[in-house]
C-alpha cells in the first residue's frame, strides 16, 4: 500500500515540474568560434569556424553577426539556414587591418536564442603573396627562362630555327594575289577580340603580313572593327604594312573602321560588307563566337577564298566546315614566327614548343607511376598504401591552381 | 496586350522577317535592318559605355573618394582617386590620333600598354586557368584503385581504364601535332597524325552540339514569329471585337 502511494504521488506533477516541462529552454549556442585571417587575400575576407550546438536538430538557423567593439553594436552578417560550422565573411565593407568582433547566434524552431561568445579582435590582413599560386610561379619563371635562353639563341643564328610549314600561312600570298588578279578587295577580321586578348596580337602580325603584299599589289584592304581600341591597332599596323611596303599612299583610314560593339550587330555589319563589296579574299583571325559561322558562311556563299585562325575551341569547327584553310588555335600564335622570323617570336615558339615536351614527358611519366603504384597496391600483399601511390598523389597535387 | 506592346511585337518581328530575308538574297529590307542593328547598336554602346565605364567607374569613383578624402584624410581613398588620374590620361593619348601626325604619335602609347598588359596577363592566366589544370586531369593512371585478386575487374572499371587511355593518348598527341620545331616525320608524324585525330573527333562533337544549340535558337524565333506576333495579333482583334 505504501509503495503504491507513493508511486501514485511520483506521478502527479507538482507545481514546480509543470513550470519546468512548459519553461521554454533555449538552444545551447555554437561552441569554440575561432575567426582567422583568410589567408592569400587582398585583407577584405575572414574565416569563420565553430562548433555546431549541440542541439542541432532544433536549429533553424545560425546567425552570424560583426561588429567593431566587444560591447557592439552587432550587425547581422548573413542567415544559414542548414547546419554549418564555417563561414567565410567577405563583405565588401570589411577594410584591411582593422579590428572587428564576431558573434553566431543560434535561433531554434520556436524562435530562442542562443549567443555564442565574443570572439575578436581579428583583422582582415593582405598578403603580398599568394602562396597557393607557387606552381604557377614556378612554371612561369621555367617559361620565362626558356623564353630568354632560346631569343638568345634565335639571335645568334635564326636559321638553324626550324617552324614546320603551316599551311594556312602559305596560302596568304596566293589569297592575296588572288584577289589582286579578280579585281577585288581583301577583307580582314578580328571578329570580337580585344587588344588584351592574345589571340587578337597574334592576328595583327598577320594583318600586318597581308597588309604589305596587299599594299604592292595595289589591293584594297577592308578591315571592320568591333573594338576601338583595336581598330586603333589595325590603323597602325596596315599604316606600317604599306609603309614597308614603299606605299603609303594607298593607305586609306577609312577602310580600317569601327562598326559596332554588339555581337550580333557587328556580325550583320560584316556580312553586308561582304555580300556588297564582293571580297575576293576573307582573313578571319582572332577571337570569335556565335558569328564565327555567320561570317564564315557569307564568305562562302560569295565565293571568297577564306583563311581562319581563332584559338576558341567550339568555333574551329565551323571554320574547318565553311573555310579553305584554318589556323588551329596555337598555329596562330605561331604565325607571326612563321611570317617574321623574328628572334624573339622565334625563341618564344621555340621555348612553347619545350614547355610541350616538358608537359609530355611529365604526363607520361606521372601516369606511369600512378599505374605501377595502383597495380601493386591491387595484388601484392602489404603494399596497399605504397610509397609509389604517394609520389604520385604528391605529383598530381603540385599541378593544383588557385 | 496593349496596343503599344503589338507595336513593339510587329516591330520585332517586321526586323526579324528582314533579317531572314538575307537567306534569299541580299535586298533592300535587309540592308535597312541591317543599317538599323548596327547604328542602333553602336549608339547603345557609346551611351552604356559613357554611362557605366565614363560616369560610374571613373567619374564617380574619383568625386567619391577625392570628398572622402577631403573629409577624412583618408589616404587609401586618396590614392584611389589618383590611380584613375592613369587610365584617363590614356583615354586622353588615344584622342591624339585625331590631332594630325605631329601628335598623333602619342596614341601609340597606350596601345603600346594594353597590348603589353594583355600579353603579360595572358601568360599567367594561361598557366593557371588552362595549362596547370589540363595538365592535372591528365596525369591519370591506367588501371582503378579497388581492383584486387579478391575482387576482379568489371565493366565500368574496364571502362574508366579505357576513358584513362584515350585521355591520356588524345592529350599527348594533340601536343605533338602543335609542336613546331621538328618535321611531323617518324614517330612524331605518328603521334601528330593521332592528335590531328582526336582533334576531328572533338571539333565533329562540338560542331554537333553547337547545331543543335542554334537549332533551338531558330525554334525560339519560329515561336515568337508564330505564337506571340500572329497569335498575339489574333488574339488582340478578338479582344477589340468583344
Amino acid at each position: 500500500m505504501i509503495f503504491l502511494i507513493f508511486l501514485a504521488l511520483s506521478q502527479m506533477p507538482d507545481a514546480n515540474g509543470v513550470a519546468e516541462a512548459e519553461m521554454p529552454v533555449p538552444p545551447r549556442p555554437v561552441d569554440s568560434l575561432k575567426v582567422n585571417d583568410t589567408p592569400n587575400d587582398a585583407g577584405k575576407s575572414l574565416d569563420l569556424a565553430w562548433q555546431l550546438s549541440a542541439d542541432t536538430v532544433r536549429i533553424a538557423k545560425y546567425v552570424v553577426l560583426r561588429a567593431e567593439s566587444p560591447q557592439g553594436p552587432f550587425t547581422e552578417i548573413v542567415q544559414l539556414m542548414i547546419p554549418t560550422d564555417y563561414y567565410t565573411d567577405q563583405d565588401t565593407l570589411l577594410e584591411n587591418k582593422k579590428d572587428y568582433y564576431y558573434r553566431v547566434d543560434v535561433v531554434d524552431t520556436a524562435g530562442l536564442v542562443a549567443s555564442s561568445e565574443i570572439t575578436g579582435p581579428v583583422r582582415p590582413m593582405a598578403q603580398w603573396f599568394n602562396t597557393a599560386r607557387i606552381p604557377i610561379l614556378v612554371v612561369t619563371v621555367f617559361y620565362s627562362i626558356l623564353v630568354i635562353l632560346y631569343i638568345e639563341l634565335a639571335k645568334r643564328d635564326t636559321g638553324k630555327m626550324f617552324v614546320r610549314r603551316i599551311a594556312g600561312l602559305d596560302a596568304i600570298d596566293e589569297a592575296v594575289g588572288r584577289s589582286t588578279e579578280m579585281g577585288k578587295p581583301i577583307l580582314f577580321t578580328f571578329g570580337i577580340g580585344y587588344l588584351t586578348d592574345i589571340a587578337t596580337i597574334a592576328a595583327l602580325s598577320i594583318l600586318r603580313r597581308i597588309a604589305k603584299r596587299s599594299a604592292e599589289y595595289e589591293t584594297r584592304l577592308i578591315v571592320p572593327n568591333y573594338d576601338p581600341v583595336v581598330m586603333a591597332a589595325a590603323q597602325e599596323t596596315v599604316k606600317q604594312g604599306f609603309v614597308e611596303a614603299g606605299r603609303p599612299d594607298l593607305y586609306n583610314d577609312s577602310d580600317i573602321t569601327f562598326l559596332t560593339s554588339d555581337q550580333f550587330g557587328y556580325a550583320a555589319g560584316v556580312d553586308g560588307i561582304i555580300t556588297r563589296e564582293k571580297p575576293g579574299t576573307i582573313f578571319l583571325q582572332g577571337i570569335f563566337y556565335a558569328e564565327s559561322l555567320i561570317l564564315a558562311e557569307t564568305g562562302h556563299n560569295i565565293g571568297a577564298i577564306q583563311i581562319a585562325g581563332t584559338v576558341m575551341p567550339e568555333q574551329l569547327p565551323f571554320f574547318v566546315a565553311a573555310c579553305d584553310y584554318t589556323l588551329l588555335g596555337e598555329e596562330l600564335f605561331a604565325a607571326s614566327a612563321y611570317i617574321d622570323r623574328d628572334p624573339q617570336l622565334l625563341g618564344s615558339l621555340k621555348s612553347e614548343d619545350m614547355v610541350k615536351i616538358v608537359t609530355v614527358a611529365i604526363i607520361a611519366l606521372v601516369s606511369l607511376v600512378g599505374t605501377v603504384g595502383f597495380i601493386l597496391a591491387s595484388y601484392v600483399h602489404g603494399w596497399e598504401e605504397n610509397i609509389i601511390v604517394k609520389l604520385y598523389q604528391i605529383a598530381v597535387n603540385l599541378f593544383t591552381s588557385a | 496586350m496593349t496596343f503599344g506592346t503589338l507595336l513593339g511585337i510587329w516591330i520585332a518581328a517586321t526586323l526579324t522577317i528582314a533579317i531572314f530575308s538575307f537567306l534569299y538574297r541580299d535586298n533592300p529590307l535587309y540592308k535597312f535592318a541591317e543599317h538599323l542593328y548596327v547604328g542602333v547598336s553602336a549608339a547603345y554602346w557609346v551611351v552604356t559605355t559613357a554611362k557605366f565605364t565614363m560616369q560610374d567607374m571613373l567619374v564617380d569613383v574619383f568625386i567619391t573618394n577625392w570628398k572622402a578624402y577631403q573629409s577624412t584624410g583618408s589616404s587609401t581613398a586618396f590614392w584611389e582617386a589618383m590611380i584613375l588620374i592613369i587610365p584617363t590620361i590614356l583615354g586622353i593619348m588615344m584622342l591624339t590620333r585625331w590631332f594630325g601626325p605631329k601628335v598623333n604619335w602619342i596614341s601609340r602609347w597606350p596601345i603600346a600598354f594594353t597590348v603589353g598588359l594583355g600579353a603579360g596577363l595572358g601568360i599567367t592566366g594561361a598557366i593557371q586557368g588552362f595549362l596547370l589544370p589540363q595538365v592535372q586531369a591528365t596525369l591519370l593512371p591506367i588501371w582503378e584503385p579497388g581492383i584486387s585478386a579478391a575482387a576482379p575487374i568489371s565493366g565500368p572499371q574496364i571502362l574508366i581504364i579505357v576513358s584513362n587511355i584515350v585521355l591520356i593518348v588524345g592529350v599527348i598527341g594533340t601536343l605533338i601535332f602543335f609542336y613546331f620545331s621538328r618535321p611531323h616525320t617518324g614517330i612524331l608524324g605518328v603521334g601528330s597524325r593521332s592528335g590531328i585525330v582526336f582533334i576531328m573527333i572533338g571539333f565533329g562533337a562540338a560542331f554537333g552540339y553547337t547545331v543543335m544549340a542554334r537549332i533551338s535558337l531558330l525554334i525560339g524565333r519560329l515561336d515568337f514569329l508564330v505564337n506571340t506576333w500572329i497569335g498575339g495579333t489574333i488574339r488582340f482583334i478578338q479582344d477589340l471585337v468583344r
